[in-house]
């Protein structure tokens, strides 16, 4: 299947590893993957801080770029989100409805498009999931615990098929990490807050490796995981995007 | 650097053990909710209520009609309150005419909301909260921090400190049962000598022209059944059409609320006792300009049973009081802004949008999408908190276009790799102030890599 991968404007610069492990896996699965999208950003970051304004015109060149796909591919599920929920309304022309229709989440892709439910892979490690909120209760690729339902999903049955990798089970499987975007900078002890409690959650469960359907997330949770102030477990955490998960337990 | 919820909330934060001690208090209570809504019919519950309330909503003047001319012919007295001192003078002046200057009054957000007791207090009146948690808070000159759970900020033992002081009781005495018997005590003879009593109302119907009061403690039937006139406070959005409508509205409120098939007390009253008076105030206060603005209408659906405040990770780290706005949590982060947009610019961006709010919400509010709207109200007005315009619309700038991208972030990496951390981690840096590093960045970026293997120009 030819597709164009879109690499978020964050990863793009502080966690390129994830877009290359995204690249490595989709072509391994057979993909003809092309690197030509060009907009560095789908405007998320100005549309959910209230500059709907300064949105506009980088979610527009984000929907060109997508214009010339059939089907484009991104590692975040809250990019992924923003571009299949908010493009259509935030730009006036038809191409925030098509960019919104041909987007999927890396995970979301694999198991829906390509229509792999397992992949043959090997994992011995004890691993928590994140879920980003935007993926788990925007996009809905895992069951929810506010609706009853139980912790599912493209992401989830990827991890579970792999060989030797053991989930662990969370007090709170789908709370909020705290980084949130703008809310980041602007709650900061509160953000910083709700990390601490999250990782509290996965080393009290005794997770080797954590990991995650955003980097955003991860970003913000190393990065309170590795502040002195913290409990020493956490920084012994290893914190994985699922593409460099998938990636590495598929070679 | 920051105001208004944030400064509060690191305010609220700065005890960290409370902090985790006030979440752990409101997860049980959601966790009490998951329990006690695992039904079967739940969802299609959810679309009942949420029908039932945007029809109420849609027929409001005509139902508002028809239960007025029902509750005035069992004899009660309707009056109508265009907003919060016109509903103070009207109960003020129903308590005057029967000289009654000892009032007991059950929980109410309304009252709240148009600050009744102190404008009845200034005039000579006594109110005495007899809900537990509110008669805690009113002991101690606070407002409410929650909507069904006043008193969730407060610990046992400095209840049994405020109890020792009010009342006298053991000040080590903090057992729950012994501080509800106090209280009970106190109360009792509030409740049964009052010359009025004034109660909030869950739901006002159409049908019947009666007034349905939810409690767990019987302060409110105690005290309209004992007292000579009964004066209920409500909101015009409380309205609901049929006595069909009001039995799925009491299944979701209670189960959403406290984990409850049904509240301990559930009182439909559609006339006053023998003897005795009742009087309804139909408070409008802004409620019908929301039911005019078609992005923010459905908010008016709020039942109260504040279970988006239970599970919203924001107000269980930081408390009721940091919203400073009688209603709190994510409902009270898209009410307050219509009430006044400057004084609340911060409550719509004290949130992470992680979703919960919506997906527990008995009768459907998409309170995120509603947080996003208010945010770029916040935006067109200009008056956008947390210094976010200024960041935002130079963000906005940079990641339009891809050259100015790439120059940014070449110079953002190179400042993460070779500028010290300990100069970029001062006080005025909100990354990392709060106890977070920053990454570590990468000497290429993606595009920069794709480049030098010939895959991209």
């Amino acid at each position: 299947m030819r597709v164009a991968l879109a690499v978020p404007c964050y990863v793009d610069q502080l966690r390129p590893a994830v877009a290359r492990a995204t690249l490595v896996l989709l072509e391994r699965l057979g993909c003809k993957v092309s690197l030509a999208f060009d907009a560095p950003c789908c405007g998320q970051p100005m549309n959910n801080a209230g500059a709907v304004a300064d949105a506009r015109a980088a979610a527009s060149n984000w929907a060109a770029s997508a214009g010339v796909f059939d089907v484009v591919v991104m590692p975040s599920g809250s990019c992924t989100h923003h571009v299949r929920h908010h493009l259509p309304s935030l730009i006036d022309n038809a191409s925030g409805t098509h960019a919104a229709q041909v987007t999927f989440e890396l995970c979301e892709f694999i198991a829906g498009p390509l229509g792999i439910a397992h992949l043959p892979g090997r994992f011995p490690y004890r691993v928590a999931m994140h879920l980003g909120c935007h993926a788990q209760r925007g996009l809905r690729l895992g069951g929810s615990s506010e609706l009853h339902e139980p912790t599912s999903g493209p992401m989830h049955s990827l991890l579970s098929g792999l060989e030797g990798l053991t989930l662990v089970p969370l007090d709170r499987a789908d709370e909020c990490c705290g980084f949130g975007g703008s809310f980041a900078i602007g709650e900061p002890e509160l953000s910083v807050a709700m990390g601490r409690a999250r990782l509290a959650d996965y080393t009290s469960h005794v997770a080797e490796v954590l990991v995650s359907s955003d980097a955003s997330c991860l970003l913000h949770l190393e990065g309170v995981a590795h502040n002195s102030l913290v409990r020493s477990e956490a920084k012994d955490l290893r914190t994985m995007h699922i593409a460099e998960l998938l990636e590495e337990a598929t070679r | 650097m920051n105001t208004g919820h944030s400064a509060a909330a690191a305010e609220f934060l700065s005890d960290a053990n409370r902090a985790a001690w006030h979440d752990q208090a409101l997860w049980f209570v959601r966790q009490r909710r998951d329990r006690a809504t695992d039904l079967p019919e739940w969802e299609a519950l959810r679309d009942r209520a949420a029908a039932l309330k945007a029809h109420a909503m849609g027929n409001l003047a005509g139902l508002l009609e028809a239960f007025e001319v029902r509750a005035t012919a069992g004899g009660t007295t309707v009056h109508w309150a265009r907003d919060a001192k016109e509903h103070n003078r009207i109960v003020f002046d129903i308590l005057r005419q029967h000289s009654a200057t000892r009032v007991a009054k059950s929980k109410s957000m309304l009252t709240e909301e148009c600050g009744l007791n102190p404008y009845l207090a200034a005039r000579g009146i006594e109110v005495v909260d007899t809900d537990l948690g509110e008669r805690i808070v009113q002991l101690a000159g606070e407002a409410p921090s929650h909507i069904v759970l006043p008193a969730i900020h407060w610990k046992k033992e400095e209840i049994a400190a405020l109890f020792h002081t009010h009342f006298g009781t053991p000040a080590d005495e903090s057992s729950p049962d012994a501080l509800a018997a106090a209280a009970r005590e106190h109360l009792r003879d509030t409740l049964l000598h009052a010359d009025a009593a004034i109660t909030g109302a869950n739901a006002i119907v159409a049908e019947t022209g009666g007034v349905v009061v939810c409690t767990n403690e019987g302060n409110a039937d105690l005290g309209m059944h004992s007292a000579p006139i009964h004066i209920v406070s409500v909101g015009i959005e409380k309205i609901v059409a049929t006595l069909d409508d009001l039995g799925v509205l009491l299944r979701v409120l209670a189960r959403s609320a406290t984990g409850q098939p049904i509240t301990s007390y559930t009182t439909h009253v559609t006339a006053p006792r023998a003897g005795a008076e009742m009087h309804v105030v139909l408070v409008d206060n802004g409620r019908t300009a929301r039911l005019a603005d078609p992005e923010f209408r459905d908010a008016l659906h709020c039942i109260r049973c504040a279970a988006c405040l239970n599970t919203c990770p924001v107000f269980r780290r930081t408390g009721g009081h940091s919203y400073q706005y009688t209603l709190a949590g994510p409902i009270g982060a898209i009410l307050a802004p219509a009430v006044d947009l400057a004084a609340h610019r911060s409550l719509p961006f004290a949130s992470t949008l992680c979703g919960s709010c919506k997906d527990v919400c008995p009768v459907r509010i998409d309170i995120p999408a509603q947080l996003l709207a208010w945010r770029a109200r916040v935006a067109a007005a200009g008056a956008l908190p947390n210094g976010y315009a200024a960041i935002f619309s130079r963000l906005g700038r940079i990641l339009a276009d891809r050259a100015r991208f790439e120059m940014a972030g070449r110079w953002a990496r190179r400042v993460l790799r070779f500028v010290p951390a300990t100069l970029l981690a001062g006080r005025w840096n909100p990354w990392t102030h709060a106890g977070r590093k920053l990454p570590v960045a990468p000497a290429e970026s993606f595009r920069e890599w794709a480049r030098r293997e010939g895959r991209v120009e």
